[in-house]
């Protein structure tokens, strides 16, 4: 009787534990991508390059990440339909994508760049989305000594943590609002009041930091630097504290939710400021909701549909063109049922290319020579310039890419996101003053 | 920090607080009639905006309508509810209908996230402003403090002028006693719950004319909500109307004296300790 | 105690988990490294919660403050003061235990709910001081330098020292609830969870002994946090004190079995293998949070006892060999 209850006992232990081993299994399936053409591809020529990353199909970066997701496609269909990546090597490569859900969070990402690596024996990795699920991934891409172009991953920590694998498509946080302080500059001199008021969270704070620094560099006065809670629900005492200090412009943000409320409630009190610049929130275009509100907020954006860079621009700025226009991007999303591409959706794309690039200057996928690709590129995509620091206290910051403005403006009566900063890319004039 | 600026601040926290007081008043409702902390609270906040939504939006409902109609939608989701996830764990330990309140709250919130994603929505509605001194406040916001007042003042009729609310406060008070009463509790029970949802969700519906909100919004006012339970006591509607009143004022004044995103410090600290010295609430009275 | 030295369950348990931490490294597999990783973390939370949750029944919430100020603590004196891994470790689980100490002094007064309450009012708490105190960084919080790895001889190498070291912790957690279950200590929690007034009147000095089990049940928790975010190379204020996350390790202790040893152990083995069903099937993935909450829903209902309670309930002669 006890060894029976003793065998008894073992299925009960074993049982977890094979759980633990077998749960190994279910996540392995791709979530959503596969190798579309590899299969159908037998010349010896052809080769099989796979391009691995985590997308939140899932949580709360859902809308962003999966746009992302859809901009690789998209790169990726562009790439394969052309018949693949011709090499100096004398191979012909077919892209092939491999993804996995991290469900927005920390602790499932390494868990799964690992398997990507290991398993997968991916041969190039892109970021996911964000900065914080991007610092967790680099460790990883790191320690395996991978190329990782990151896109939705502003934070410019990540890539001053010594990293030498890892290379930065996005401008990076700390200039984020820069260029709206550039615009409020070109419009009106006599403008020095600034109050920076931001959520604090990771992203938002860097933001303001980087902000703060480069206001005070460029003459301004910042009147007010202040933070405020997540949860922030009413934002009523804070603005009257905000126009107390009878600042010309108000820059800062977070998130949606904080950021569209913070911007209604400027508009319901009706505070006197010449120029609203806010994070992320209006460039969703669910903010049009916002109504009247909505009118004569900027933000700044990675990019915009209209933003016109073009082989002309890229030559004026002394870099080399590369890549499709905007118009091509915009016209794929349109053929995969997007119509108004996010700057995330379309970053996706963008990393994409700047990973094709560089196959296509080192001649081959041998990870030091896509590392010295990378390393020495300065073009210009439709998503604007790219080109990193290389020392080592930074190495893979964007150094190259601007940000763009955009303000919501009724143009013939419609809500509308147009572009009006930089000079060069702009398409309308912006509103100012506000109020 | 001048003295306008002050007023002007106590002015919009005060008014801010009738909503928290509203908010937190089917949680504590519930609270003190079954001593179920409902966890779910949050989750049907949120799910009356998007009602409000839904209703403004699709049907072109004026919003104080909506909230009507989303409040009545709310009792009844409440006694099915009570029906399915509360009823039968009643009697069993904290933990248990905790974590039931929990997985209601999963399950609308998972739902919710399928079908209205996490993007901001927004109502876009106004009755204009006036100017006070140098402050402006929002017809808005008036309606909605009115609102809540005529909501504390119907409820505190129903509990303490009408059969039925009598009963439910002798459930309340003695489960036991109550039945031997002839009082039907398990009725009473379920349609204190419908109550409360129908609180949680008319608050939602009322708070979708005011801010903008995405699926997860309704987790902030849970969170005060408790602590306004504990500031005003439970069961006690007039009670979480002050409770919520006390937390607006916090929030208005803080800003005045120290950085804004001190106040959730400053918030859960007194809720702890009130929570210490005076478990029942401030206003609670010794069981 | 000799008695509790020679229990099958006892070596057999130490068996499972030095199989679980053996695996990998013989197949060389960082792989399943990373999935366990995550499976032993929750275990030695689930384990460790079960002590004051489960043993002593208060209704815990924020289990979670302990892994994060034990993580910042740790990454704190690794990044700015340059301390080793071993040393962080032992200050993240100390000061873990510190707070608990304090807070349990004062808010283990508190019975039922308001003490559930109470630990959220905390964790609220902890998250927005974190999130302005400027030594840990604010709202942007610490970060690790890609250099500390080499110290233990690259980052390869560190990721499976932090998993060994997880390992360890996991192991110790569950011969620390073992003991404390057969011990008289333990009894003495399990007299105030079935009724407190009842211990006091027995001169059980309840005070005491709930402020041991709290803090006790902090230290754990405390180093999961440092070797969590000493491998993701950052912490945050949103992640360090999520919870979410919290009550996630309140349901896998439900899953496996309340009060019980090797409960918490397989409920956490559990809750990972039903997730990841459940995220990946295709049909459900969309829904798969109103799925879990279903689940969750008909557990409670139906199974309260947890996966162990009604195999001890279904099968008495079990019970000897499971705890």
């Amino acid at each position: 009787m006890r060894k029976l209850l003793f065998v008894l006992l073992v299925v009960v232990m074993v049982v977890p534990l094979a759980a633990c081993g077998g749960k190994a299994t279910p996540t392995k399936a791709p979530v959503a991508t596969k190798a579309p053409v590899a299969t159908k591809a037998p010349a010896p020529a052809v080769k099989t390059l796979t391009i691995g990353f985590t997308a939140s199909e899932t949580g709360k970066y859902n809308v962003e990440s999966t746009g992302q997701e859809l901009g690789l496609k998209l790169w990726a269909k562009r790439v394969n339909g052309a018949g693949g990546l011709k090499l100096n090597d004398g191979n012909t490569y077919k892209i092939a994508l491999k993804s996995y859900d991290d469900e927005s969070k920390k602790e499932r990402v390494q868990q799964l760049y690992t398997r990507l690596i290991n398993d997968d024996k991916v041969d190039l990795l892109v970021s996911p989305y964000s900065s914080g699920l991007t610092d967790a991934a680099a460790v990883i891409a790191e320690q395996y000594k991978k190329i990782m172009v990151t896109t939705g991953a502003a934070s410019d920590a990540t890539y001053k943590k010594g990293y030498a694998h890892v290379f930065q498509l996005y401008t990076p946080a700390s200039r984020y609002l820069t260029s709206v302080l550039d615009l409020l500059k070109a419009k009106d001199p006599s403008a020095k009041k600034v109050a920076i008021v931001y959520e604090k969270s990771k992203f938002a704070t860097a933001v303001a930091v980087g902000a703060k620094a480069y206001a005070e560099k460029n003459g301004f006065n910042v009147v007010m630097y202040e933070g405020y809670d997540s949860g922030t629900s009413d934002f009523g005492p804070f603005i009257n504290k905000i126009a107390a200090n009878k600042p010309d412009a108000i820059i800062g943000g977070g998130h949606y939710q904080d950021g569209s409320t913070f911007s209604k409630q400027l508009y319901e009190k009706k505070v006197p400021v010449k120029l609203v610049g806010i994070l992320v929130a209006p460039s969703s275009p669910k903010f049009a909701e916002l109504g009247d509100a909505a009118v004569g907020i900027t933000a700044p954006a990675q990019w915009a549909a209209g933003a016109n860079y073009s082989p002309e621009t890229a030559k004026a700025a002394g870099f080399e063109w590369f890549g499709p226009s905007s118009g091509e991007i915009i016209k794929a999303f349109a053929g995969a049922g997007v119509k108004e591409p996010s700057y995330q959706a379309v970053g996706g794309y963008a990393a994409g290319l700047i990973l094709e690039k560089a196959l296509l200057t080192a001649g081959s996928p041998e990870v030091a020579k896509v590392k010295k690709a990378l390393e020495d590129m300065k073009i210009m995509i439709f998503y604007g310039s790219y080109n990193v620091d290389t020392s080592a206290g930074a190495h893979g910051l964007q150094i190259a890419h601007d940000m763009v403005v955009i303000q919501w403006q009724k143009v013939s009566g419609k809500l509308q996101k147009v572009i009006v900063w930089p000079e060069a890319a702009k398409t309308h004039s912006a509103i100012y003053p506000l109020r | 920090m001048s003295i306008n600026t002050l007023a002007a601040s106590i002015i919009d926290g005060l008014l801010i607080g009738f909503v928290y007081g509203i908010a937190a008043m089917g949680l504590t409702l519930i609270w003190g009639v079954m001593e179920v902390i409902n966890l779910s609270h949050g989750a049907l906040i949120a799910l009356g905006m998007f009602g409000a939504l839904l209703a403004v939006q699709s049907f072109g409902l004026y919003p104080y309508l909506a909230f009507i109609l989303v409040a009545a939608f709310g009792l009844v989701l409440g006694i099915i509810v009570y029906s399915i996830a509360i009823h039968r764990i009643l009697d069993a330990p904290d933990l248990t209908t905790l974590l039931s309140t929990f997985a209601v709250s999963m399950i609308i919130i998972g739902a919710g996230t399928a079908a209205f994603t996490t993007s901001p929505r927004n109502i876009e509605f106004s009755l204009g402003s006036v100017n006070v001194g140098s402050s402006i406040i929002l017809g808005t916001k008036v309606v909605a403090a009115i609102i809540a007042i005529i909501t504390t003042v119907l409820l505190y009729l129903f509990l303490y002028r009408t059969r039925t609310g009598k009963s439910i406060r002798a459930v309340a008070n003695n489960r036991a006693a109550a039945e031997l009463m002839g009082i039907p509790s398990t009725k009473i029970l379920a349609l204190s719950f419908g109550i409360g949802t129908l609180l949680a969700m008319g608050s939602g519906a009322l708070i979708a004319t005011l801010f903008p909100f995405t699926i997860l919004s309704g987790s902030t006012y849970e969170l005060k909500s408790f602590v306004i339970g504990v500031l005003g006591g439970l069961g006690n509607p007039a009670g979480s109307l002050v409770g919520g009143l006390i937390l607006g004022f916090i929030e208005g004044l803080i800003p005045n004296f120290m950085d804004t995103s001190w106040t959730p410090v400053i918030e859960f600290a007194l809720f702890v300790l009130i929570l210490l010295v005076k478990p029942q609430g401030l206003f609670g009275s010794e069981e | 105690m000799k008695r509790v030295f020679t229990s099958p369950f006892l070596w057999l348990g130490v068996a499972f988990f030095v199989v679980l931490a053996a695996w990998p490294m013989a197949t060389n597999d960082p792989t399943l490294r990373e999935d366990l990783f995550l499976i032993l973390m929750f275990i030695t939370m689930a384990l460790s919660l079960n002590i004051i949750l489960g043993f002593t029944g208060y209704v815990n919430f924020g289990h979670i403050v302990f892994f994060g100020l034990g993580g910042y603590m740790g990454i704190y004196v690794m990044s700015i003061l340059h301390w080793g891994l071993f040393t962080a470790m032992l200050v993240g689980g100390i000061s873990a235990s510190v707070l608990a100490f304090i807070l349990g002094a004062i808010i283990l007064r508190l019975r039922g709910a308001y003490f559930a309450l109470a630990t959220i009012g905390i964790n609220e708490m902890m998250l927005a001081f974190v999130s302005n105190f400027k030594p840990f960084g604010s709202g942007i919080g610490l970060s690790l330098d890609f250099g500390v790895y080499k110290a233990y001889g690259g980052a390869g190498k560190a990721l499976w020292l932090s998993f060994i070291l997880l390992a360890i912790a996991a192991l110790l957690a569950f011969i620390i609830t073992f003991v404390l279950k057969k011990s008289k200590f333990g009894l003495g929690l399990m007299v105030i969870r079935e009724d407190e007034d009842a211990a006091m009147v027995m001169g059980i000095p309840t005070p005491t002994f709930k402020n041991l089990a709290y803090t006790l049940s902090a230290f754990l928790p405390g180093v999961v946090g440092v070797l969590y975010f000493f491998k993701n190379g950052n912490i945050e204020p949103g992640e360090a004190f999520n919870l979410e996350m919290s009550i996630e390790v309140l349901v896998m202790i439900m899953l496996g079995g309340f009060g019980t040893v090797s409960g918490p152990v397989i409920g956490a083995a559990l809750y990972e293998e039903i997730r990841s069903w459940l995220i990946v099937n295709p049909l459900l993935q969309s829904m798969h949070l109103v799925v879990a909450g279903i689940l969750l829903l008909a557990i409670i209902l139906f199974v309260p006892i947890g996966v162990v309670g009604w195999i001890r309930q279904r099968l008495p002669l079990v019970r000897r060999y499971l705890e």
